[in-house]
């Protein structure tokens, strides 16, 4: 027997479970295929949650969704080898009746999210890899070919979710190979503490979490980062650096995670915890300029698949929903009017995509991913010249005030030069712009 | 041919953690799966399917959770799948767990004559292979335990030929059907569901029976009422240290030879035994 849908979604991650939800409440035949044994098996993230993308989705999210802790607090920190110097945000604003983000556990969130779809109408089968898309002789892709007998399933529109790595694009032609300089490579760990261990810990009450981004001379002159963020009862730790950088040789994902592990700023934080879980995966970073095309003749790509991740704000799975969302109603709208699921009809996502946040803030930080890949420096220098000013200027050892500035004025010039100071500070800005 | 298989959801063993500050087990959280050795029940079944068109019945008795459980036995290619779920058999142990089983499998077996029920060797969280033979001495079925083969079954005569592992052997039983097999480990390969086994289970409507459905005579039989076991202690082995004794030597040679020695100072009489053995091997080849 044929099966065939209105559309078929490759994934059961965020942006997949968005389109699949999308689509099944409006009506729509619509098939989600997942490789994972479950929804969320194989799915790794830090992972913080924005609520604005999925509550446009599932407005009652939060009355079901497994949540973690609601972020209270923020701190940045920019770490030495022995220190660290840090900005920190906290405001009893976010624990207003709708907090704007939460730590949670992808395993179990993704795993929701899934029986919403399957609620929404949708038909979701696990444990079945797609190995290619079916194409009819015009290149109109009319449905996907899985690794199980008889596998062939057809759809009048495919959308992939198949994540970072999707080699179903790749293959199909749709995108190149990932580039090692536009790919991080996150290592990360669970570690297991008592709540109440964790609250004390980190200052904060009963479903209240922090979250920490730090970055600084551990990833020794390579563009990195690390964070930390407070579960119910775990701690989420991870740090990657590009794969590009890891290919060079000389740094290794877990040798990072050890030595941010054992920072003296960081170890208090985890002592007598129990590692529960470890766990890798690759986050896309290129930006804008690395984007693929997202749309063609009966598919769409949607989420890390498409390479919709904001580096420097952290945003990824966000982006994923909201993309899947994008996707799905352009589908629906083109149903509805029945056009066909051309390459010209789907242009349409990718201008829904061009109007929201989503490509409006890769665009604004397109030249942040080159910006740092020229000027590594930022990530060894600046801790190094902000801890000493700090070291400098809090020191009591009667040097007079006056003599310290010019001393940590002497010291930025000397590490930067004035030239390589305001240079750095235009360049800077201009990535930002 | 009609043949139901008995199946349990458990935790993934290889994912439980122990909670570090209470010691008890952590099962929130952790993924479930069906039972390993029921996989090897499940397939000698599907075998049955694809040599005698047999219909396969998958059964199990938990939460309602456990439809993941059944939802999965359909995606390798059972036909149908029935839930035994009741506040009622809450707590069951194995005596309770048999009875409650043999009821829905005599119930099943009402309107679609049952040749043989099938159950895995044992379970991996109670380890007790107490409910296989406790649903065939109920049931009055023929008892076959930890099968690694069906040789051949005569479908006419209603007979059934099998390998079963005894100490010391393998004895090689006839007997006639209906009966109760019990599986042993490593016997076969659960297979890979065909893409039209995933869409029938995706889209299959289980069926869900409480203790009234299933036809449970006396319902005080059943879970913690109906189990005579009593957990009197549950406790975690404290750890044993032996301290190593590090081997020293300069090549592979020095150091197995080293080894050996070692292991025939300490354990005397080892030498001799082993070196029987290999003569008794020899004459033998």
């Amino acid at each position: 027997m044929t099966e065939r849908f209105d559309a078929i979604v490759v994934g059961a991650g965020p942006a997949g479970s968005a389109a699949a939800y999308v689509m099944a409440k409006a009506g729509l035949s619509v098939l989600m295929l997942e490789r994972g044994e479950y929804p969320g098996a194989k799915n790794v993230q830090g992972a913080i949650l924005y609520s604005d993308a999925l509550e446009r989705i599932i407005p009652e999210f939060r009355d079901e969704a497994p949540l973690e802790r609601h972020i209270v607090e923020q701190r940045v920190w920019m770490l030495t080898d022995k220190s660290h110097i840090g900005f920190d945000y906290r405001s009893d604003e976010f624990n207003d009746a709708k907090p704007d983000r939460y730590s949670i556990i992808r395993a179990q969130f993704d795993r929701w999210f899934c029986t919403k779809v399957k609620q929404a109408g949708a038909l979701v089968i696990c444990d079945t890899v797609v190995r290619t898309l079916l194409k009819d002789e015009k290149g109109q892709v009319i449905g996907v070919k899985t690794d199980r007998e008889g596998g062939d399933i057809f759809a009048n529109v495919v959308i992939l979710a198949d994540g970072v790595n999707s080699t179903l694009a790749r293959d199909a032609g749709f995108r190149k190979e990932l580039d090692g300089d536009n790919t991080a490579l996150v290592a990360k760990e669970m570690h297991f503490l008592r709540p109440e261990v964790i609250q004390n810990r980190f200052n904060i009450g009963e479903k209240e979490g922090v979250a920490f981004e730090l970055v600084g001379t551990l990833t020794r002159g390579k563009i990195g980062m690390g964070f930390i963020y407070t579960n119910l009862e775990s701690v989420s730790i991870g740090i990657g650096c590009m794969v590009g950088d890891f290919e060079k040789g000389g740094l290794t994902p877990y040798g990072l995670l050890d030595e941010l592990k054992a920072h003296p700023s960081v170890k208090p934080l985890l002592a007598g915890s129990e590692m529960k879980e470890y766990s890798a995966h690759l986050i896309p970073e290129g930006g804008y300029k690395a984007i693929p095309k997202v749309y063609g003749n009966g598919w769409m790509v949607v989420g890390d698949s498409a390479g919709l991740v904001n580096s420097i704000h952290r945003e990824g799975s966000n982006m994923a929903m909201t993309s899947g969302q994008l996707a799905a109603e352009t589908v629906i709208a083109l149903k509805k009017e029945g056009k066909s699921f051309t390459e010209q009809n789907l242009a349409r996502y990718r201008s829904a995509l061009d109007d929201s946040y989503i490509i409006k803030d890769l665009k604004k930080y397109q030249g942040m991913p080159g910006f740092l890949h020229g000027n590594r420096h930022v990530f060894t220098v600046y801790p190094e010249l902000m801890s000493q000013a700090a070291s400098t200027m809090l020191r009591v050892d009667g040097i007079d005030k006056k003599s310290k500035e010019k001393q940590v004025t002497k010291s930025f010039r000397q590490k930067r030069g004035l030239f390589g100071l305001v240079g750095d500070a235009i360049k800077f800005a201009r990535a930002f712009r | 041919m009609h043949v139901v298989v008995c199946i349990k959801q458990v935790p993934d063993s290889a994912q439980i953690r122990v909670h570090p500050v209470t010691n008890t087990i952590m099962r929130q959280g952790v993924p479930t799966i069906i039972n390993p050795y029921d996989l090897f029940a499940l397939e000698e079944a599907l075998r049955l399917k694809d040599q005698f068109g047999a219909k396969v019945t998958v059964l199990t008795m938990g939460p309602k959770m456990a439809d993941q459980a059944l939802r999965k036995a359909l995606t390798f290619g059972a036909d149908e799948a029935i839930l035994l779920t009741d506040r009622a058999f809450a707590g069951s142990d194995t005596l309770a767990t048999s009875y409650a089983l043999s009821s829905a499998v005599a119930k099943i077996g009402q309107t679609d004559p049952i040749d043989i029920v099938f159950c895995g060797k044992q379970t991996i969280d109670g380890d007790t292979a107490q409910v296989g033979p406790g649903i065939a001495t109920r049931l009055n079925l023929q008892q076959l335990t930890y099968v690694s083969k069906i040789v051949s079954i005569d479908k006419d005569a209603r007979q059934i030929v099998v390998h079963r592992r005894a100490e010391g052997g393998v004895q090689v039983l006839k007997t006639a059907m209906p009966c109760l097999i019990t599986m042993l480990e490593d016997t076969n390969h659960i297979r890979f569901g065909t893409m039209a086994d995933a869409f029938r289970a995706a889209r299959y409507t289980l069926t869900e029976w409480s203790a009234t459905e299933a036809g449970v005579p006396d319902v005080t039989h059943c879970g913690l009422r109906g189990s005579p076991t009593v957990v009197k202690k549950v406790f975690a082995p404290t750890a044993k240290t032996v301290k190593a004794t590090p081997i020293a030597g300069d090549t592979p040679e020095s150091l197995s030879q080293t080894l050996i020695d070692t292991l025939f100072s300490a354990h005397p009489g080892l030498q001799e035994d082993l070196e029987s053995r290999v003569a008794s091997n020899s004459q033998g080849a």
